[in-house]
């Protein structure tokens, strides 16, 4: 599969012909869409602390400038550094200096997307270091040499047994005759692989759900406890996110919690929640020496300025996917970049632009099942409406489409000549279907007859039909 | 009744609806139209089918085509403001003058509070039976098991959800099954079927499955262009599955062929001959 979004068509017809991969995604279709709802059940205050939960984020993104410049100066306070990056490659040498200075061979990691945004395991390898994802489905996926399939859930393209085969491949250092049937087999033998490289590394990385203004906090959460010993044990920490992330005060990043675990996995809290504040202090118990934080734009501000501001809202809970058939049907590969589903289909366009992207924002229904589960209730159908017509002002759309397009707004507009043509195309198509009522192909319709059959017009088309008995009734 | 007495004026009073019979229907499957038409009638309204329509736009609109779309938003709007109701027999399209005609026109000196005083008016088929109409119940008949589809327009812009399960509960001989997941998109989304044939065909196909497993005879829905593509695959599969508008089964006007069926399938209950 092309990592590019280039590539989405051919990635998607891949897809779906794939059936690991259709065992795999079966998990997502039942397990995550099922929990979210009884989740939802349990708590009947659940709508209005999404209004909540949206009002914070449009509040603080009206105000980020006020914000961040709070939250760093909190941060520095407390002994901390804010590194301001406003591309990948800033935020990627940002890293790359500190680790260099402290000497460090092995870093640790806990799950970010903003790792994967700018491509910063492989950063890392190319100069020396070794980078250990230390979140279960990062750590197979690393494995693999691939990339996350799913923002909360990397591994969900795959299936136990393919993991399984993985890891006896990799870790060949352990009995071959062991087990590793039961799902908590394989979380035993990578926690016991695992703890060794928490031990040995000299920089933990982290992303962060949250970074709060008003206490210079940034906060993880993880059902693992891989985040805790990533940040507490390594001589630094470094907390990579993007600037989004802020939010004014703690109370604010609660009420998001209680939206994010919901939407996320159904779980009421994540098992950990995990407030992070400056280095260690004299009187801690322990704690990293250095705590940096790689504040990363790439793309933001500009989006921030524009009618995409609002994707901006998101806390990358994965409710979007989950409920997404388009992505039920193809993974989150297909979409060739790191963020995949309905949220991926606007960001992408934003980060990396759209004519990289132009695929992701049309390759859905507008079945809106993403905004009716949006914990800060993006309105994702609309963006992606939007890059349609950024698309389109740019002359991206396809040329035939374009074509096609022009021809029937000019016939629509025009409705006395637009009922002829639909009267001939009603006739035409009814005889040529026969007495069967349908067509199992027809010239330039390919997109319909290769998988379905067409089924044929009645024979005369409605307003004919009423003209028709209006004239007999003498009208 | 004949189908001219049901479209005359029930009274002084009878609230005049313009009818959007919409592009699909008109050239399609007319007979939906007919069968609104029917309905309309039958919940006390005057009906006129203005000729001066065609289509609501949303092919242009949700290709980026803005310039097209406010064309035709305008087209539809001058057609349609001088009646009581507007109705459409599909949630996409009334969603489409409800929900999207004011957004696209807020700028538009000259036509956005005209654009909202439509969206206002303007009203899904069955959800103006029930919710403005009051209708409770239909005179009609049909014999057989029948799952309902959520549209996902109607569905989720529109708030469609029990309305039509209601008027079905009340036509004599038809037992209405829960289709499992019938909220979940078909895979239709108008241009999407044929932009990215693949991925329409895995949801299509996901949908369909669910259908056959349900075991009932006829699959019902509010929107035509889900319906002919969910009827397109189970035909493509072999199955027998009748597909149809929820109107015609309300109206009782079930004799034409279902949707894709042509004359050598039989009516409902004789599923026979033809490849299927």
């Amino acid at each position: 599969m092309d990592s590019s979004p280039r590539a989405f068509k051919a990635n998607a017809r891949a897809a779906v012909k794939d059936p690991q991969l259709k065992r795999a995604l079966a998990h997502v279709k039942v397990g995550f869409i099922g929990k979210r709802a009884k989740a939802v059940a349990r708590l009947p205050e659940f709508d209005a602390l999404r209004d909540a939960a949206r009002d914070i984020k449009v509040h603080t993104l009206d105000h980020l400038d006020l914000y961040l410049e709070r939250y760093e100066e909190r941060v520095t306070a407390q002994g901390g550094q804010v590194h301001w990056c406003p591309s990948a490659a800033d935020a990627r040498a940002a890293v790359l200096d500190i680790c260099r200075r402290v000497g460090a061979k092995t870093v640790t990691k806990g799950k970010s997307m903003i790792s994967e945004e700018i491509d910063l395991n492989q950063h890392l390898e190319a100069n020396g270091i070794t980078p250990v994802e230390t979140d279960l489905g990062e750590y197979i996926v690393q494995l693999r040499g691939e990339r996350p399939s799913h923002i909360i859930a990397p591994a969900v393209h795959l299936t136990k047994d393919l993991i399984e085969a993985d890891f006896r491949a990799q870790h060949s250092h352990l009995p071959p005759e062991r087990s590793l049937e039961e799902p908590r087999e394989l979380v035993e033998e990578a926690r016991g692989i695992l703890r060794e490289r928490f031990l040995a590394a000299d920089v933990g990385i982290t992303g962060a759900n949250f970074l709060v203004a008003e206490t210079g906090s940034s906060i993880i959460v993880t059902n693992e406890g891989n985040g805790d010993l990533t940040q507490a044990l390594p001589r630094v920490h470094i907390v990579i996110a993007s600037l989004e992330k802020v939010v004014p005060t703690l109370e604010d990043a609660t009420t998001l919690l209680r939206v994010l675990a919901r939407s996320a996995t159904g779980q009421e809290f994540s098992t950990y929640t995990t407030v992070s504040t400056g280095p260690r202090r004299a009187r801690d118990l322990d704690g990293p020496e250095e705590y940096h934080v790689i504040l990363l734009d790439n793309g933001r501000s500009e989006m921030l300025a524009g009618q995409f501001r609002d994707a901006l809202r998101c806390i990358r809970c994965g409710a979007c996917m989950n409920h997404c058939p388009v992505y039920h049907a193809i993974g989150g590969h297909a979409y060739g970049w790191v963020y995949p589903g309905p949220i991926g289909a606007v960001l992408t366009p934003g980060l990396i632009g759209i004519e990289e992207a132009g695929d992701l924002p049309n390759a859905s229904t507008f079945c809106g099942r993403c905004e009716a589960v949006c914990p800060v209730r993006i309105p994702l159908p609309k963006m992606m409406r939007h890059w349609r017509e950024r698309e389109f002002e740019r002359h991206l759309t396809p040329r035939a489409v374009r074509a096609g397009l022009g021809l029937w707004a000019f016939l629509a507009s025009r409705p006395e000549l637009y009922h002829r043509v639909t009267g001939l195309a009603a006739r035409l198509l009814a005889a040529l279907a026969g007495r069967k009522g349908r067509l199992r192909s027809l010239p330039l319709a390919g997109g319909w007859t290769g998988v379905r059959d067409l089924p044929a017009p009645q024979g005369r088309t409605f307003h004919a039909l009423w003209a028709a008995r209006n004239r007999r009734a003498g009208t | 009744m004949s189908l001219w007495e049901a479209a005359s004026p029930m009274s002084e009073t009878a609230p005049r609806v313009g009818l959007f019979v919409t592009c699909l229907v008109d050239l399609f499957r007319p007979s939906i139209g007919f069968a609104a038409v029917k309905l309309l009638a039958a919940a006390g309204c005057t009906v006129a089918v203005p000729r001066a329509q065609t289509c609501c736009g949303q092919p242009a609109y949700n290709t980026g085509d803005r310039h097209d779309t406010r064309t035709l938003a305008a087209q539809v709007i001058a057609v349609f403001e001088g009646f009581d109701y507007v109705v459409a027999p599909s949630g996409s399209c009334a969603a489409m003058i409800r929900e999207h005609y004011p957004a696209l026109l807020a700028d538009s000196p000259e036509l956005a509070a005209r654009a909202e005083a439509l969206a206002a008016k303007t009203f899904e088929l069955v959800s103006f039976l029930t919710d403005v109409r009051g209708m409770t119940g239909v005179e009609a008949a049909f014999e057989g098991s029948a799952a309902y589809h959520d549209a996902c327009s109607g569905l989720r812009e529109l708030g469609i959800h029990d309305q039509p399960r209601r008027l079905l509960a009340t036509v004599r001989g038809l037992r209405l099954e829960e289709l499992p997941d019938a909220d979940v998109c078909c895979g239709f989304g108008g241009t999407f079927c044929v932009k990215y044939p693949e991925i329409s065909d895995t949801m299509v196909t996901d949908k369909v499955e669910r259908v056959e497993q349900a075991g009932v005879g006829t699959l019902l829905a509010g929107d035509l262009g889900c319906l002919m593509n969910m009827a397109g695959k189970l035909q493509r599969r072999g199955s027998k599955i009748q597909v149809r508008h929820v109107a015609e089964v309300l109206a009782g006007m079930t004799d034409e062929p279902a949707i894709g069926a042509g004359a050598e399938d039989g009516t409902k209950d004789r599923a026979e001959g033809g490849r299927g």
